[in-house]
């Protein structure tokens, strides 16, 4: 079976300084990633770990600097200008800011219609009906497509945001921190939108986020992204049941039990992230891996290799 | 905050000197105001010792200084409406482009901009008034040369910054062509900036033109422009000082007028300030 979008070698590096000669920002190192149709891959890592520069290379916002990106079986990049047209229907983006993921000066009818308006020939009559039924799903009032988006509040204005988003029948969602600019009272029934959605229309997520709580509950596959490389995937339940590279363990164990009274001693990495300007040799985690097991760990960049259910790139793992 | 109140002073001036007597010029002026009264040349205006016939007093070939200025307004609405229109078309869409398409665009339209800052706008008036002869359209040509930089560097700003927010890049995911988004998502979005410019350089323009007739490289003579009027006086500053002085006062309280409107329509627009 072949993935629905597939991410092969992906890479995206920026220059820096004047005329681009000062060092490199490895913003995304080599990412190999699937989503299979109908599930909901998750990424998670920190910030600046590269899961924004990923969604807009799969969104064909940014051109890789290396690897290939495919949707389909086809190379995102390098779509005839017909093939874009579907690719634009297929895949859709939810933002992570509803305040600036709408524009002030559009009428909610315009904002959720883009996509029918820019790639079909409907009347205005469909359109105004495709409109009224996409803001049911999301469980706003169709007469309220002729408010401006300031009349709306932030919950509101991230299912305007959803259902712009599903206006085109799309396949594959990316949501980009859906949930992180709401407050905690909105998200769950967010959260709860997003998946019902999915049981009903069948679209694959890939959901980028760095809240575990959020994860946890949409999340059938999950990727842990650190500083632009993928350290393991996997079944979900299995990442964050048995987390294999040391860095996901941290990550989960930062994270606040459900149950307050379990023992959970948590992982405290030493030091920062380091910077993506000068990411470490061999293992980028190396120097704050609390498992450290020698100098293969500074030398050689562990590959992806399975363990378990899941894939993991760590020295500990590769015998 | 400044109060958002409409400004019904510099409004009411406005009507007055300005848009009042461009409209009814014909019916409200005393005088033909090319009419030379020979025998009534250099006559003070009414509160000076002059006559009620020429209210504001007589030049120096006897033309009624009232019916001249109230004719001169019709020139400077029409210079200044046509020139901030073309100047601000002719900018903004340069700004929109260079900001949108950036690269070697934006490096080529900055450029112009630079070098149209530092070309002194006289100089240039000079240069075209030589080539073409004094006229309408050279005036025309100096007022958008002078303009439309500002309005490019303005929008080109403002654009780069708005191309970069997520409802543009969920435009694009939409599939929105760059048309559509250019003319649905930024353009909207620049345009209150493009408003209050235009009005605060409305001010700008007539007194550019006042300054350029006054040099005599303006609309050509015996058009009655306001600094046409002005120089007229020149050599009776101190004998007929109601030559320069009435036609001066006209273009203060436009410009005065203008820029208290301006000032009050950036404060009513500001998005920042409306979201609240």
């Amino acid at each position: 079976m072949t993935a629905l979008l597939e991410l092969s070698r992906l890479a995206r590096h920026f220059t820096t300084g004047l005329a681009g000669r000062g060092p490199f920002v490895r913003a995304l190192d080599g990412v190999d990633l699937q989503v299979q149709a109908g599930e909901t891959h998750a990424v998670i890592g920190e910030s600046g770990c590269g899961k924004t520069t990923m969604a807009r290379l799969i969104l064909n916002l940014d051109r890789p600097t290396a690897g290939k990106a495919c949707f389909d079986d086809q190379d995102i990049h390098a779509l005839s200008a017909k093939r874009l047209r579907w690719f634009r229907r297929d895949v859709q983006a939810v933002f992570q800011d509803p305040w600036a993921s709408l524009n002030p000066r559009m009428r909610v009818r315009d904002t959720v219609a883009e996509a029918l308006i820019a790639t079909t020939s409907l009347s205005r009559k469909e359109i105004d009906a495709r409109v009224a039924r996409a803001l049911e799903e999301v469980e706003l009032r169709p007469d309220q497509m002729r408010n401006f988006p300031h009349e709306f509040s932030g919950g509101q204005r991230q299912r305007i945001a959803i259902a712009s988003a599903l206006i085109s029948n799309p396949r594959l969602i990316i949501l980009d921190e859906p949930v992180s600019a709401l407050d905690v009272s909105i998200r769950a029934q967010i959260m709860n939108l997003l998946k019902d959605l999915q049981r009903d229309r069948g679209m694959a997520f890939l959901l980028i986020a760095h809240d575990l709580a959020t994860t946890r509950f949409l999340a059938d596959q999950v990727s842990v992204m650190y500083l632009g490389r993928i350290v393991e995937t996997g079944p979900a339940e299995e990442v964050f049941a048995t987390p294999r590279h040391p860095y996901t363990r941290a990550l989960i164990s930062a994270a606040l039990p459900s149950d307050p009274d379990t023992d959970s001693a948590e992982i405290i990495l030493k030091g920062e992230s380091p910077s993506p300007l000068s990411v470490p040799q061999g293992c980028p985690f190396h120097p704050r891996c609390p498992c450290f097991i020698g100098s293969i760990c500074e030398t050689d960049r562990p590959e992806l290799q399975s363990s378990g259910r899941s894939q993991v790139s760590c020295h500990l793992h590769s015998r | 905050m400044a109060s958002s109140r409409l400004p019904v002073i510099p409004l009411a001036l406005l009507v007055l000197v300005l848009l009042g007597p461009a409209l009814l010029a014909d019916l409200i002026a005393p005088h033909d105001p090319y009419q030379s009264h020979l025998r009534n040349r250099l006559q003070p205006p009414v509160f000076a010792g002059g006559g009620w016939e020429f209210i504001l007093g007589t030049d120096r070939l006897g033309r009624c200084i009232l019916s001249r200025i109230l004719h001169g307004a019709r020139y400077a609405v029409a210079i200044s409406a046509v020139g901030i229109v073309l100047g601000a078309a002719l900018g903004s869409a340069l700004g929109l482009l260079a900001g949108y398409a950036r690269g070697w665009t934006d490096a080529v339209v900055m450029r112009l901009v630079d070098i149209s800052f530092a070309l002194p706008s006289v100089l240039l008036a000079l240069a075209l008034a030589v080539v073409f002869g004094p006229s309408f359209s050279a005036v025309l040509a100096v007022i958008v040369f002078v303009l439309w930089a500002s309005f490019a560097r303005q929008v080109r700003g403002e654009v780069l910054s708005l191309r970069e927010r997520d409802f543009v890049a969920r435009a694009r995911v939409a599939g929105a062509s760059h048309l559509r988004i250019l003319s649905r998502h930024i353009l909207p979005n620049v345009a209150n900036t493009i408003t209050v410019m235009a009005t605060l350089q409305l001010g700008v323009i007539i007194l550019l033109e006042a300054t350029l007739s006054f040099l005599g490289i303006g609309v050509p003579r015996p058009t009655p422009t306001w600094g046409l009027l002005v120089a007229d006086g020149r050599q009776f500053v101190v004998s007929a000082w109601w030559i320069s002085f009435f036609p001066g006062l006209a273009i203060l309280l436009s410009v005065l007028s203008i820029n208290l409107l301006g000032d009050w329509l950036r404060d009513r627009l500001d998005p920042r300030l409306q979201q609240v």
